[in-house]
C-alpha cells in the first residue's frame, strides 16, 4: 500500500514536470499510432464502403474473414509483419525491422480489418437509405463510395477512434517489430511492461496514467465533436 | 427547343414484372409525350409505384423493354422523386449541387443552377441549414427542386404528397405545375383523385398490374371506359 502511495507521487511529480524521458516515449507512441490510423483508414475506410455497397460472388465470406481479422491477436500481427520485415524475410531489404516505421506497419495491419468492418457495418445501413436516389441520379456503387464516406463522416469518426484505441492500447505487435529499444522504439505500453518487470513502478505507472488520459481525452472529445455534428446534420 | 437527344416520347412496351414469383405488372405497353402531366391512378397494389420504376430504369422488366425514339440512354435527362425523400446529410444547397455533380454539370455553373432551383420552390433562404433538419413538406420541395435543377426532360414523381398535410401538398403541387410548365415532363402517381383531376393532362388507370385505360384525364374523368375506373371512380374499388 506504502509502494502503491509513493509510487502514484513519484508518477504524478514525472507527469506534472513534463520529464522528458515521459515525453519522449510519450510524443513516439502518438506519432507511431496516429500515423498507423492514417494509413489504416485510407485503406480500410474505402474498403469497408466499397463491401457495403459491392454485390458480389463470396462477398459473405469476406465479410466473415473481414470480421474474424478483427479479433487478430497483436503478438501473431507482430510476428506476421516480423516475418515479412526481418533480413530473410521477403521485405528484409527496406531493413525496417526495429524502427518506428515498422511498428507502425505492425500497427496498420492491426487495426486495418477494424477500421474496413466497423465502416461496413456502419454505410451499408446508410447505403440501403441513399441506393435507390443515387441509382437514380445516375450514381453505380463506385461513385456511392464517397459519398457514403462523406456523409458517413460523423458516424466514421468512432470507428477511427476504436482503431486509435487499439492501436496506441496494444503492445504485443510493437513488441516484436520494435523491439523496445530505448529512445528508438520505446513506446508507452512497451515501456509499461519493461517498468514494471524491472520494478520501476513510478515510471510505469506514470507512462499508465498518460496513457490513460489520452485514451479517454481523444475518446471525450470525439464524442462531444460527434453529438454536436449530428445535431446539426439531423 | 429541346436538345434533339431527348428522351420524350418514352415508350414502355408490354413491360411485365414479377417479385418472387408474384406478378405485379402485366403487359403494360403506353407512351409518354411531351406535354402536361401524366398521372398514373388507381388502388393501393395495382402497380403504380412499379410501372414508374420501371420506366425510369430502378427495377428491370421481366418481359418487354423500355425506350425512347430518338435517344440512345433513356436514362438520361430523367430524374424522380420518391415519397419519402432521400436527402444526403448535407446542407440544403448541397443537396441540389449534388447530383448536378453527377450529371457533369461544370463545376461553375453549379451553385447558380442549384440556388435558382432553391427559389423556384421557395427554400434558397435555407440553402445553408442541414437538409435533415427540414420539415417534411421542406424536404419534398427540397427533393422537388434537386429533382428540377437537373433540368430533365421527364421529372417521376412516386406519391410525393403522400406523407404531407394540405397546405405542404398544395405547395408541392404548384412546384410541380410550374415545373411542368418550363417544358419538363411530369409522370406522377397518386391515390388523390381531387390531385389527379387538379393536375391531370392525360390519365393512366392501372388495376392489379394491368394497364386499363390511357386517356385525356377530361375524358377519363367524365366518360371512363372500363367498369373498374368507373368503380374507382366513384370510390367503391378499393383494391
Amino acid at each position: 500500500m506504502n509502494d502503491l502511495g509513493t509510487a502514484l507521487s513519484t508518477a504524478t511529480s514525472l507527469v506534472s514536470t513534463a520529464d522528458p524521458a515521459v515525453v519522449q516515449v510519450v510524443l513516439l507512441s502518438l506519432r507511431i499510432s496516429l500515423t498507423a490510423v492514417a494509413i489504416a483508414a485510407l485503406i480500410g475506410l474505402p474498403l469497408g464502403a466499397l463491401l457495403a455497397v459491392a454485390r458480389f460472388p463470396g462477398r459473405r465470406v469476406v465479410i466473415v474473414a473481414l470480421n474474424a481479422l478483427m479479433g487478430l491477436p497483436p503478438v501473431v500481427c507482430g510476428l506476421l509483419v516480423y516475418l515479412l520485415l526481418s533480413r530473410s524475410g521477403p521485405l528484409g531489404a527496406l531493413g525496417l525491422l526495429f524502427t518506428p516505421a515498422a511498428m507502425v506497419v505492425a500497427q496498420a495491419v492491426l487495426i486495418t480489418p477494424i477500421l474496413a468492418a466497423l465502416a461496413r457495418q456502419l454505410l451499408e445501413g446508410l447505403w440501403e437509405e441513399y441506393a435507390e436516389q443515387l441509382r437514380s441520379f445516375g450514381a453505380g456503387p463506385w461513385r456511392a463510395v464517397p459519398t457514403l464516406l462523406w456523409d458517413g463522416r460523423y458516424a466514421l469518426l468512432t470507428v477511427l477512434l476504436a482503431g486509435f484505441g487499439r492501436a496506441s492500447a496494444e503492445v504485443g505487435a510493437v513488441m516484436i517489430v520494435g523491439g523496445n529499444i530505448d529512445g528508438f522504439t520505446r513506446v508507452m505500453t512497451t515501456a509499461i511492461a519493461l517498468e514494471t518487470s524491472k520494478g520501476d513502478l513510478p515510471l510505469a505507472l506514470a507512462l499508465g496514467m498518460v496513457l490513460m488520459a489520452i485514451v479517454l481525452t481523444v475518446n471525450a472529445a470525439a464524442q462531444l465533436l460527434r453529438d454536436s455534428s449530428a445535431r446539426w446534420a439531423g | 427547343m429541346r436538345a434533339p437527344d431527348t428522351v420524350l416520347p418514352l415508350i414502355a412496351e408490354s413491360l411485365g414484372f414479377a417479385r418472387n414469383g408474384v406478378d405485379i405488372l402485366h403487359d403494360v405497353s403506353l407512351t409518354i409525350e411531351a406535354g402536361p402531366p401524366t398521372l398514373i391512378i388507381g388502388p393501393n397494389g395495382a402497380g403504380k409505384s412499379v410501372l414508374l420504376r420501371l420506366l425510369h430504369g430502378l427495377l428491370a422488366p421481366t418481359s418487354g423493354r423500355v425506350t425512347c425514339a430518338p435517344c440512345a440512354d433513356p436514362r438520361r435527362r430523367q430524374a424522380m422523386v420518391f415519397q419519402r425523400p432521400v436527402l444526403l446529410r448535407r446542407s440544403v444547397l448541397a443537396n441540389a449541387v449534388y447530383p448536378l455533380a453527377l450529371a457533369g454539370v461544370p463545376r461553375g455553373e453549379r451553385e447558380a443552377r442549384a440556388r435558382a432551383a432553391l427559389a423556384l420552390v421557395g427554400l434558397e433562404p435555407l440553402a445553408g441549414r442541414a437538409a435533415r433538419r427540414l420539415s417534411g413538406g421542406e424536404q419534398q420541395r427540397l427533393a422537388l427542386a434537386r429533382a428540377a435543377a437537373l433540368h430533365p426532360d421527364i421529372l417521376f414523381l412516386d406519391e410525393p404528397c403522400a406523407s404531407l398535410d394540405p397546405a405542404a401538398t398544395l405547395a408541392v403541387e404548384e412546384i410541380v405545375a410550374t415545373i411542368s410548365a418550363r417544358g419538363t415532363k411530369i409522370v406522377m402517381t397518386t391515390h388523390d383523385l381531387g390531385q389527379a383531376r387538379r393536375l391531370a393532362g392525360d390519365v393512366v388507370f392501372l388495376h392489379r398490374g394491368r394497364l386499363l385505360e390511357q386517356a385525356p384525364a377530361q375524358t377519363f374523368f367524365t366518360r371512363p371506359a372500363t367498369p373498374e375506373a368507373t368503380a374507382f371512380l366513384q370510390g367503391r374499388l378499393v383494391w
